[in-house]
């Protein structure tokens, strides 16, 4: 096939419009739309004693202001928990407005539409609530503590509470392999918060048509399907009367999954009752603290291994901080607590959870989801063993992997997707010798000494993980092609950036025989398609790349049996090249598309010099048959759906050289290296620049990013000043290698790549740290400060 | 609460005279996109940290958002829009990006498109720590910025080729409306020497 | 995160710009770079009432270098003087602190005297003035100009001299003595952020490349520019031997940093002894090279 661009680095079809400020995300819609803004909580946990709008009804420009009181009961009751599961005894969610009680700063308490922004602000200032502070529980420790309360009905703060148990191939618990183990080693770990924090915040804009009964959404979503389904329930509206529709977004990193938002229930409801359009546009200072973050768990691990560093039972205990609410479930923990096993299979295992409540922000998925945390704990304790042996720590690791041969692997554990977590493919021996190369793991012993000799500081780290990528339980493509030899690709789950539309071309074109310039792709606007799940996981190219493919199969069979009939040939000796139908070996023999595309809707009326072809008097049909046959359809287009019976496993090893400097403690990543294997690649260049992006966020988890709560639940660097989200000059630059193992799962042989870069970094800077500077890093993020601090202790341990 | 005083104001945006009316309070970034229906210039925090909405001013790239609307009437803007040639031909720098995959979600992008067209006309053959210091006050959250500062380079060297064949114009990074941007902005004043 | 309403005058001279600040009183605020200023008012946590805009006030927008120093107008931009040779070659720790402030955008816009005038003891302008012994002009309506000391100047946190209905017009910085070389280093978490410590120095040696005097400057770890005198410390010394343990302890028993989410004082402490030797130490060679 000509016009195979599976595999290629072909340049995105997104950017051109992209460079030329031609992108729409959600603030460059409905310029002349109302805007909304929110007076917020600033108390971290309290009693709303009253609302007194007076002052803000003379803004110029106020609308409307809302409060708990004035929505309609279906409008403010509590917001769906979105992931119910059976361990999740005490969930939670919030009202679109808060109703009596406020449980963290930022949670929305009144509404205002005004004219515009300014103004919206304007009356937000001169609104007066009168609260009575509550005692607020901030840290996972004080929750679990139980002394004061987030929820007056969640004893002891837990939310959740849960236990897997895989015992040894014999039958012993992890305990009892781990008393019985020739060491033992028991240690605590723990992670702070960090957030997704895409540039273009959340935003919903929301058209009633009063004449149609209709109800048109923009929302900043990474799942426009299911974000319909929600406000079509909340306003009692019928599904078809409902379009939501992502336009471009300006990243989402996980938090744009978080579905219904109070804003995405609450402006359309608005723009209905007031029948105009209403915009509101997030700041930055909201997205802090009326978003969601992600990460913080405490880790109590116990580990019995033999003298080759085999884990011959590992027991992990960790409490994960959800912050106020549990709209999303608990998947993250979940996700924790089974992809922490990574490459590795310890003789038993037992891990144990619990998800408590704090009156601080939400806790949904942030790229990785839990898999940092857990990749953070299994690589510390690789290194911890190697450490107590004095081994390589390579050695100990691949002392522990999972063979090739021993594909499917069954961890008899079961997955966020309530399936068992079975990993497909993989070859791990192989993908460490990759990494040792990548990073000169061998010579490093070398080159520290020559560093020392100048007294300089550097030390080496490797992390290593699996991902469990394209979960379930399904996504569609439609693909159609029309009589201007156009192929029109949708899909119904979003893009944020990922170069979808490239990718699904690429797939299109590949699977159709047609050029890329003539493929265009629709993601996420349920105009054009209504079933999906979202963007997230890693879980895109898996699912909506095998739907679209498989749709283009029927498509293409398709076109091959109108072809046949019209070239009075076999559909068996025709291909498709360049957008054109022909005999194999007699190019001569030929059709194209877009007369397929003609042909196959059989017409009464010719709207065009193409069309009369189709039309009744022009084709040569039978007399006996019907104009479209039995079993077919009109038109050149199919529909197919792509579900999974599990999910794929890509995995990946990272490793890092970083220098400390004696004197400041700062910390610098000299090198960064990645060995990745995500399956067959679509876009070698794309699948490069997301494991970038993800490095650079791990960097920014391991070094510089955290959210610092005050006792009181004041989130105290709720800006991009102090946040410290890395810039160019903090970013190392990544070296990455590929391993292709195809997934057995699915058409394509692929696997997800969209968070691969991200989740061992911070085990990995650990893991270099440690190495530099002979201190135990138990703790990330870590700041020049803190390893300042952490060489004291040290120093004064010794002396 | 009473009403705001409104003024009428002129900014020349890519090469256009455009008039606006607006309170004082309106920030440039909030004109461009609402009062003039440029939406490429974007705004990531309102704050003056992400860089999203850096523009050029009589030629030099500042933010937007921390720069009241009222306060440049008369002056020159650039935005993403106004980059590219009246033709649609792209300009060297939004070419490199492209080729190098410098954007992922193209959020920032217009941001560090002015930014680097300023630093390349200023400096066409910026060294790897000169693009560094360039590029380092925008923010990106997708691409890691590897991509980014390939593209700087190679759009270094598209407009070096440019040259060298005769097409380039004036200005070698922007081709566009922008023309070429004054060695030194309005703001230069006299350095007394 | 939009600002609120103000009444706006943009003064196109000098004595406009007086006659409205003598009006407005403690209600008028100063726009010249708008660099610190917008971010607050946009946060909504600076609401001032009226706006004496002066960006059109070409007479401010002047940098001038002599042999006596250089005197920087309320209007010049971070970029401009950075960019200027003529005030590299009088004054160099300008430029060096210049380097250190924000990033290159934003120096495109903001201003020195904004910058001092916004007295933040983490910003390097303060602190170069102090550590120089600069003056900031301020002018009043109907009164005499007055040449204020960088010591009387800098009063607290955000804290300065300038009174309500004053303009500070213009900042002098001293030219360097004859034998003399100043640095600027600073740690800050990101490239361009608030530095968590960072020190300005100034050596000037005698004919035999011996110290005669030694100035550090400290900012972030107090109310306002910490400059402390070391020349005891490095009494005659080479210039070779600028930096020591002593100088260091020196520095470090003077400043008094605070914890804050980004650092500890303690290691604020630290890490300021370890900067004042780094920038003594580089002083010295620039002097001796001088």
């Amino acid at each position: 096939m000509t016009t195979s661009l599976f595999g290629e680095r072909v340049q995105r079809l997104e950017d051109p419009r992209l460079l030329t400020g031609n992108g729409r995300y959600l603030d460059d819609l409905g310029r002349d739309a109302l805007a909304a803004a929110f007076v917020r909580s600033p108390h971290a946990h309290a009693r709303i004693r009253e609302i007194n709008v007076d002052r803000a009804l003379d803004v110029p420009g106020i609308v409307a202001i809302y409060t708990w009181e004035d929505l309609p009961e279906r409008i403010g009751e509590p917001l769906p928990l979105l992931i119910p599961h059976p361990a999740l005894t005490h969930g939670r969610t919030a009202r679109p407005l808060a109703k009596d009680v406020v449980r963290h700063v930022g949670e929305p308490v009144v509404m205002v539409v005004a004219r515009d922004r300014y103004a919206a602000e304007d009356a937000c200032d001169r609104i007066e609530v009168e609260y009575e502070p509550l005692p607020a529980v901030v840290g996972i420790e004080n929750a679990v503590r139980g002394e004061h309360l987030v929820h007056p009905d969640v004893p002891g703060n837990v939310g959740a509470h849960l236990v897997q148990e895989v015992p040894s191939a014999d039958g012993r618990s992890a305990a009892e392999m781990i008393e019985a183990a020739p060491h033992r080693l028991e240690f605590r770990l723990d992670i702070e918060r960090s957030a997704s924090m895409p540039l273009e915040g959340r935003g919903v804009y929301a058209r009633w048509d009063p004449d149609d009964g209709s109800l048109r959404v923009y929302s900043s979503t990474q799942t426009s399907t299911s974000v319909r389904m929600a406000i079509a329930a909340k306003l009692g509206l019928p599904l078809p009367k409902v379009e939501v529709i992502a336009p471009d977004v300006g990243g989402g990193f996980g938090v744009k999954i978080m579905h219904p938002w109070p804003e995405e229930v609450l402006i359309p409801w608005a723009a209905r009752t007031l029948g105009r359009e209403i915009k509101w546009t997030e700041d930055r200072r909201e997205h802090f603290i009326s978003s969601a973050h992600e990460r913080g768990q405490v880790q109590y691990v116990r580990v019995g291994f033999d003298d080759d560093g085999r884990i011959l039972g590992l027991d992990v205990t960790f409490l994960h901080d959800h912050g106020a609410y549990t709209p999303y479930g608990i998947i993250v923990p979940i996700i924790t607590s089974t992809q922490l096993l990574g490459p590795y299979k310890p003789g038993a295992y037992r891990v144990e959870f619990s998800s408590v409540y704090t009156n601080t922000v939400i806790v949904t998925p942030y790229r990785g989801a839990g898999r940092p945390q857990g990749v953070f704990c299994m690589e510390r304790t690789m290194d911890r063993i190697a450490a107590y042996l004095g081994k390589d720590r390579t050695e100990v690791r691949a002392a522990n992997f999972i063979q090739p041969d021993e594909f499917p692997y069954d961890h008899r554990l079961t997955f966020q997707d309530g399936r068992p977590l079975i990993y497909d493919s993989g070859n791990y021996p192989e993908a460490l010798r990759m990494l040792k190369e990548l990073i000169g793991w061998d010579e490093f012993a070398k080159e520290r000494e020559r560093a020392a000799a100048e007294g300089r500081r550097i030390g080496i780290g490797i992390g290593c993980y699996v991902e469990g990528t394209g979960v379930g339980p399904y996504e569609g493509g439609h693909v159609q092609v029309t009589s201007d030899g156009r192929v029109h690709v949708s899909t119904g789950l979003t893009s944020q950036g990922q170069g979808h539309q490239t990718a699904f071309a690429q797939i299109a074109a590949t699977e159709l025989g047609v050029p890329i310039e003539r493929v265009s792709v629709v993601t996420g606007d349920t105009r054009r398609f209504g079933y999906a799940v979202g963007t997230f996981a890693s879980r895109a190219a898996v699912m909506s790349g095998n739907a679209i493919a498989l749709a283009c199969r029927k498509v293409r069979e398709k076109a091959l049996r109108i072809a046949a009939d019209a070239l009075e040939a076999d559909p068996g000796d025709l291909t498709i090249t360049d957008g054109i139908v022909h005999v194999k070996g007699n190019p001569s023999a030929s059709i194209p598309l877009s007369t397929v595309a003609v042909l196959a809707n059989p017409l009464r009326y010719a709207f065009d010099e193409e069309a009369k072809r189709a039309t009744q008097f022009a084709t040569a049909a039978s007399d006996d048959k019907p104009p479209v046959a039995e079993g077919e359809e009109p038109g050149l287009e199919g529909r197919d759906y792509y579900s999974p019976v599990r999910s794929t496993f890509a995995y990946g090893m990272h490793a890092a050289i970083v220098e400390t400097d004696p004197e400041t403690a700062e910390i610098k990543v000299l090198r960064y290296a990645v060995v990745h294997d995500c399956g067959r690649l679509i876009n070698p260049m794309i699948v490069d620049g997301q494991i970038h992006g993800g490095v650079a966020q791990g960097i920014g988890g391991a070094l510089y990013e955290r959210m610092v709560y005050d006792e009181h639940g004041q989130l105290l660097n709720a800006s991009f000043m102090d946040f410290l989200m890395p810039y160019a000059t903090e970013v190392p630059r990544v070296e990455t290698a590929h391993l292709e193992t195809p997934s057995p799962l699915n058409p394509l042989g692929i696997k997800g790549a969209g968070e691969a870069g991200v989740i061992p970094v911070s085990a990995v800077i650990a893991s270099a740290i440690e190495d530099a500077e002979g201190i135990p890093i138990m703790k990330m993020p870590i700041s020049p400060s803190e390893l300042f601090h952490l060489r004291r202790t040290a120093s004064a341990r010794v002396g | 609460m009473g009403t705001e005083t409104l003024y009428d104001i002129s900014l020349t945006v890519n090469g256009v005279v455009r008039e606006a009316r607006v309170p004082a309070r309106r920030l440039l970034s909030d004109c461009l996109r609402h009062d003039l229906g440029l939406t490429g210039t974007h705004v990531g925090c309102e704050h003056g940290v992400c860089g999203c909405c850096t523009v050029l001013l009589d030629g030099e790239p500042v933010r937007s958002c921390l720069t009241f609307a009222v306060s440049v009437d008369g002056h020159e803007i650039t935005t993403i829009e106004g980059l590219a040639a009246p033709d649609g031909t792209l300009s060297a720098v939004q070419r490199a990006f492209a080729e190098s995959h410098a954007l992922q979600c193209g959020f920032c992008t217009p941001g560090f498109l002015c930014t680097v067209t300023a630093l390349l006309n200023e400096n066409p053959a910026p060294s790897d720590e000169e693009i560094l210091e360039g590029i380092s006050g925008n923010l990106c959250r997708c691409t890691g910025y590897q991509n980014i500062i390939k593209a700087v380079r190679r759009a270094a060297e598209l407009s070096a080729e440019q040259e060298r064949d005769g097409t380039g114009e004036a200005a070698p990074a922007a081709t566009g409306a922008a023309g070429a941007p004054r060695a030194s902005g309005a703001t230069g004043g006299a350095t007394g020497e | 995160m939009k600002p609120p309403p103000f009444d706006y005058h943009a003064p196109r001279t000098v004595g406009e710009a007086l006659e409205v600040l003598a009006d407005a009183g403690p209600e008028g605020k100063v726009l010249a770079g708008g660099q610190s200023l917008i971010p607050l008012m946009n946060m909504r946590l600076a609401a001032p009432a009226r706006l004496v805009d002066i960006n059109r006030i070409g007479a401010l927008d002047t940098v001038t270098a002599d042999a006596r120093g250089v005197r920087v107008g309320a209007l010049a931009r971070h970029a401009t003087v950075e960019r200027s040779a003529a005030v590299a070659e009088r004054q160099p720790l300008l430029r060096q602190a210049l380097r250190h402030v924000a990033h290159p955008v934003i120096r495109n816009r903001g201003t020195v005297v904004g910058s001092i005038v916004h007295a933040d003891p983490a910003a390097e302008l303060p602190a170069v003035l102090a550590l120089l012994g600069g003056t900031v002009r301020l002018a009043r309506h109907g009164a005499p100009e007055r040449e204020v000391p960088a010591a009387e100047f800098f009063l607290g946190p955000l804290e300065s001299a300038l009174q309500p209905g004053e303009l500070a017009v213009s900042a002098f910085f001293p030219a360097l003595p004859p034998g003399s070389g100043t640095a600027f280093c600073e740690i800050a978490r990101r490239h361009g952020d608030f530095a968590l410590a960072g020190v300005a120095a100034l050596v000037t040696l005698d004919d035999d490349l011996r110290i005669t005097t030694a100035k550090v400057a400290c900012i972030g770890v107090g109310p306002v520019p910490v400059v402390v005198d070391v020349s005891a410390e490095c009494a005659r010394r080479p210039a070779a031997s600028a930096a020591s343990p002593a100088v260091a302890a020196a520095v470090r028993d003077r400043v008094e940093p605070e914890d804050d989410i980004h650092a500890t004082a303690e290691y604020r402490r630290h890490l300021t002894g370890v900067l004042a030797e780094r920038a003594l130490r580089l002083a010295a060679e620039r002097a001796s090279h001088g």
